[in-house]
Parts: C-alpha cells; sequence; structure tokens
C-alpha cells in the first residue's frame, strides 16, 4: 500500500508541478517579490493590439472548426463505402496531421510565395491575377487558415469515421426502405446519432486550434502589421519575441487563453449534463 | 463499376490532400536556378540532389538531437505515465475522477503559457538550452495523454491476474512490472509512438528553452534555415523531406496504434 502512496503522488506532483509553474509565470518579471494584482491584465486589456487578436482569434478558430468538421464529415462518409484500398488511403490521409508543423508550415509558405509558388502559378494558369498570400495584411489570416484547415482534416476524419463505425447499418436501411432519400438520412438518421462524437470532435478542435501557434508564427510571424496575430502569437511575441521580454502581459494573455478553453468545455459538460437529462 | 469508381474518387481527394507534401518533395529535388521557374515543374525531372548534401553536410547534429530528445521523452514519459496510469486504473485512489478530469484539462494548456513558466524555473536552475530540460519539458505533453491511455487499458484487465500474482506473494510493484506491463504493450507502443512524435515535431519549447543551446532539434534547424537563407528552398525541403521520415515510418509500422492513439481521448466515453 505504500505504492499507492507511491504511484498516487506521482501525477499529483505533476499536477502540483503545473500550478507552480503558472505561478512562477506571474512572479517571474518581478523578481518574484512584489505581487501584481491583476495590472498584467489591465494591461492587456488596455493594449491596441487586444481588440483585433481576440477578434482574429475567434475568426480564425470558427473558420477552421467550420471547414476542418465538414470537410472531414464529408470525407467519412466517402470513406464509409468500403470500396478497394479505402483502409490504405484513410491511413495515407493521416499524414498531414503526423508531419511536424514546422514542416507543413514551411511547406506551404513556398507553395503561397508570391513570385514563384505554385498556387499562384495555378492562379496565372487560370488567367487570375496573383495574390500576395503571405505579405498582403488582407489575405495573411486566410493563408493561415488554410494551413491549419488542412492540418486539422485528418483527426476530424478518423474521429467522425470511427463515430460513423458505431451507426448501426440496419437503421439506415430500415431508412431507405421507407423512401428517404441520401441526403435525408444522413440529415435525420445518420446526423443525430453521431451528435455526441460531433460534439466531442468539435471541443477538441476547438481546443486544438485556439493554442494554434507554430503555423502562424513560421508562415508569417503573426505580420505583416500584426494582420494574423492571434493570442497564442501575442503572447508569445510578448515574452520571447523582442529584446524587452514582457513576461507578465505575455502570461495574462496566456491565461486567457486558457480560460477560454475552460469555458468551453464547461459549456459543452452542461450540454451534454442538458442531453442526458 | 461503382466500387472502381469510388476508389478513383479517393485516390483523387488523397492525391489532392497530399500535394502539398508531393510539392515539399518536388522542390526538394528541384535546382536552384529552376526554382523560380514559370510555369513551375511539376516534376523534378532535371532534378539535384544538392538539397539532400545540405542536409548530410549541415543537419546531421540537428536530427541526432531530436532523436535523443525524442528517445529521451520517451522513457520519461513511459516511466511517468505507465505507474500512475496503473494506479489510477487498478488502484483506485481517492479523488482519480477529478484527477483524470484534470489530467484532461492539462491536455487543453497551449505550449506557449507552458514554455514561460518553464523559461522562468529553467533560468533559475540553470538547465536552459539543455538537452535534459527540453527532455522534461516535452514530457509534460506526453505524460497526461499517456496516463489517460494507460488507465483507460489497464482498467481492461481481469483482476483476477493480478490477484492471482499477489496470492501468489508477489509486492505490489512486482506485480506491476511482471504481469502489468506485459500485457499493456499495446498501450505502451501507442504512447511510445505519440511521446516521440510530439517531441520530433515540437517547436514551441524548443525555440523558447533552447533557443541559444549548442544541441538544437532538427525543428529549430528548419527555422534556421528559414531565416538566414530565403534563397536555398531545396535545401529547406529536403531538411523537410527527412524531418517528416519518422512519421512516415511511424505510420507505416504502426498504422493501428496511431489510429488508435487519435481517436482514444475522443470516442472512449
Amino acid at each position: 500500500m505504500i505504492y499507492l502512496g507511491a504511484f498516487y503522488a506521482y501525477p499529483l506532483y505533476r499536477n502540483l508541478d503545473l500550478s507552480l509553474r503558472s505561478y512562477t509565470v506571474r512572479s517571474f518579471v518581478h523578481g518574484g517579490a512584489p505581487f501584481a494584482g491583476l495590472d498584467n491584465y489591465r494591461t492587456v486589456f488596455a493594449d491596441p493590439t487586444f481588440w483585433p487578436a481576440l477578434t482574429r482569434t475567434v475568426v480564425f478558430t470558427v473558420v477552421c472548426l467550420a471547414f476542418q468538421f465538414s470537410i472531414g464529415m464529408a470525407l467519412a462518409l466517402f470513406f464509409r463505402r468500403h470500396f478497394p484500398l479505402s483502409a490504405t488511403l484513410r491511413a495515407v490521409f493521416l499524414v498531414p496531421w503526423l508531419l511536424p508543423l514546422i514542416v507543413s508550415a514551411s511547406s506551404w509558405s513556398w507553395m503561397l510565395n508570391s513570385e514563384s509558388g505554385v498556387v499562384n502559378a495555378a492562379l496565372r494558369a487560370l488567367g487570375a491575377g496573383p495574390v500576395n498570400w503571405l505579405t498582403d495584411p488582407r489575405w495573411a489570416l486566410v493563408s493561415v487558415i488554410i494551413a491549419n484547415i488542412w492540418i486539422g482534416i485528418p483527426f476530424n476524419l478518423v474521429v467522425l469515421y470511427s463515430g460513423l463505425q458505431a451507426v448501426p447499418p440496419e437503421i439506415h436501411e430500415a431508412a431507405a426502405l421507407d423512401g428517404a432519400s441520401g441526403w435525408q438520412r444522413f440529415r435525420w438518421v445518420t446526423f443525430p446519432l453521431l451528435r455526441p462524437v460531433s460534439a466531442i470532435t468539435i471541443l477538441l478542435g476547438l481546443v486544438y486550434t485556439l493554442k494554434v501557434f507554430d503555423i502562424i508564427w513560421i508562415m508569417t510571424r503573426g505580420g505583416p502589421a500584426d494582420a494574423s496575430t492571434t493570442l497564442a502569437t501575442w503572447s508569445y511575441r510578448l515574452g520571447f519575441g523582442s529584446l524587452l521580454p514582457r513576461f507578465g502581459p505575455g502570461a495574462a494573455v496566456g491565461n486567457l487563453l486558457i480560460v477560454m478553453a475552460l469555458v468551453c468545455g464547461l459549456v459543452y459538460i452542461r450540454v451534454q449534463r442538458g442531453q442526458a437529462r | 463499376m461503382r466500387r472502381a469508381l469510388t476508389t478513383v474518387a479517393g485516390l483523387v481527394l488523397t492525391a489532392a490532400m497530399l500535394f502539398p507534401v508531393y510539392w515539399m518533395i518536388n522542390v526538394s529535388f528541384t535546382k536552384d536556378t529552376d526554382m523560380r521557374a514559370d510555369p513551375p515543374h511539376l516534376f523534378p525531372s532535371d532534378g539535384t540532389l544538392e538539397g539532400y548534401r545540405a542536409v548530410l553536410d549541415q543537419q546531421l547534429p540537428y536530427l541526432g538531437t531530436s532523436l535523443l530528445v525524442g528517445l529521451g521523452t520517451v522513457a520519461v514519459t513511459l516511466a511517468l505515465a505507465a505507474p500512475a496510469g496503473y494506479s489510477l486504473a487498478k488502484l483506485r485512489p481517492r479523488g482519480g475522477g477529478v484527477l483524470s478530469f484534470i489530467l484532461l484539462i492539462a491536455q487543453m494548456i497551449p505550449g506557449i503559457i507552458m514554455a514561460m513558466g518553464f523559461y522562468a524555473i529553467y533560468l533559475r536552475a540553470g538547465i536552459l538550452n539543455s538537452v535534459a530540460g527540453l527532455i522534461l519539458a516535452d514530457s509534460t505533453i506526453a505524460v497526461p495523454f499517456g496516463v489517460l491511455i494507460f488507465a483507460a487499458f489497464m482498467s481492461g484487465i481481469p483482476e483476477e491476474l493480478t490477484n492471482a500474482a499477489l496470492i501468489d506473494g508477489a509486492s505490489r510493484w512486482r506485480t506491476f512490472v511482471s504481469v502489468i506491463l506485459p500485457v499493456s504493450r499495446n498501450a505502451i507502443v501507442t504512447v511510445s509512438l505519440f511521446a516521440f512524435l510530439w517531441a520530433w515535431s515540437d517547436f514551441v519549447f524548443a525555440a523558447t528553452l533552447d533557443g541559444g543551446g549548442e544541441h538544437q532539434p532538427i525543428t529549430l534547424g528548419i527555422y534556421h534555415y528559414i531565416g538566414n537563407n530565403n534563397q536555398q528552398w531545396n535545401a529547406i525541403m529536403a531538411t523537410a523531406v527527412v524531418a517528416s521520415i519518422p512519421a512516415t515510418l511511424l505510420l507505416i509500422l504502426a498504422q493501428r496504434y496511431v489510429a488508435a492513439g487519435v481517436t482514444a481521448g475522443a470516442v472512449k466515453d
């Protein structure tokens, strides 16, 4: 039973460590002693970067989630048909998700390069003008959204697919016998049954997307002129981006991100309880 | 006939999805002079190995560090997560449910927050820019996930198995090592796989905690490349290709473990 204590202490220790860490974050800048209270948060809220960054974070998250989920769902439905090679192709689809983010990000930034990127070459071939994907403030956010959607599709596909596996085919056949069309069957039979899996997929997607940092930082560094700065990259820039680190505000921004993720998680649990009743 | 058409459609979709990966490989073989060709060459028909030569010349130390960090992270993660998962699943400590929930939340914490915390701690402890520090930091990405996977898996191991060992006079620890661990092979593989991949791909911790270190991982190698010489895209992409090898290998060799890991957190309940 001593081991019980020892084994139990491990995870507990880790968590304690975690909570300690976020404390250290706040006290670090001030040499540990003076308690800054909510000053850092006030600085952050008053910063002209804050509201645009928040807006962009929300836009980034919502747009990414919408596309990732709908494309992932469409692909999951497609792969359910069990055609030859389907298992292999499904596995290959995982590649974008497994690649190191820096690899995907640099690959995309070369593809989206203004002068010699393949995307602009394709646009030219179609007769459209070139777009300065990464250097035009109007397009920078779109570019990182595209790259992030690409990375997120496999996760949605795999989770939704395994959710679909749990839907018994008999229900489908019954609905088909009753004369329901393909779309009707999806809308009124499959989708409601998939609701729990969909909810958890979206929640996890939300959490992952909120904290996306690598892709944006590598592709645009949040620029040009903050056009693709989200809360995550802003937090990094405050903390590490310049010679004068401002860990306090940086950590404050980060903690806001955690709060956002937590709120979404709590809403999710609420909704689930409501459904269970 | 319809099935064949569906396969074709699937192939087309997969090709579209993998185009960025293909493009990376294509560019890695393209000559510097052809890099800005218009229209871009779709095949590296007149290719070069310059990019890969540059990788061999300059990137090997980075790759070595990444390998070391990856393996170290796997070791630390397994050492922490397997006993913790066992205790959660079998010994049922008080507050176990709360603990699982906390672990779930822990996975949601953005890496940058952790990085700042680590930075402060490491600065005081003097292990900034060290491989050991990076391993410790990277393991925090994988430990919560590992504990949850182990707990889920081990709670499926029949009690009779452990009880038999206990009756035979084995201690808790003995039971764990010689009965539980061998049966949990699948969980061990899944956790190791993801711990390795995450450590290998990590950029946030590397950039913040090891930015000035002597031994830097491959993600930083690529990052410096992008920053320094914008012209040598074949070398950048060649490094990227090499950096993708572990992910690809693992996907081929351990496909079902990967799928298990992706869905484990999501569909279990």
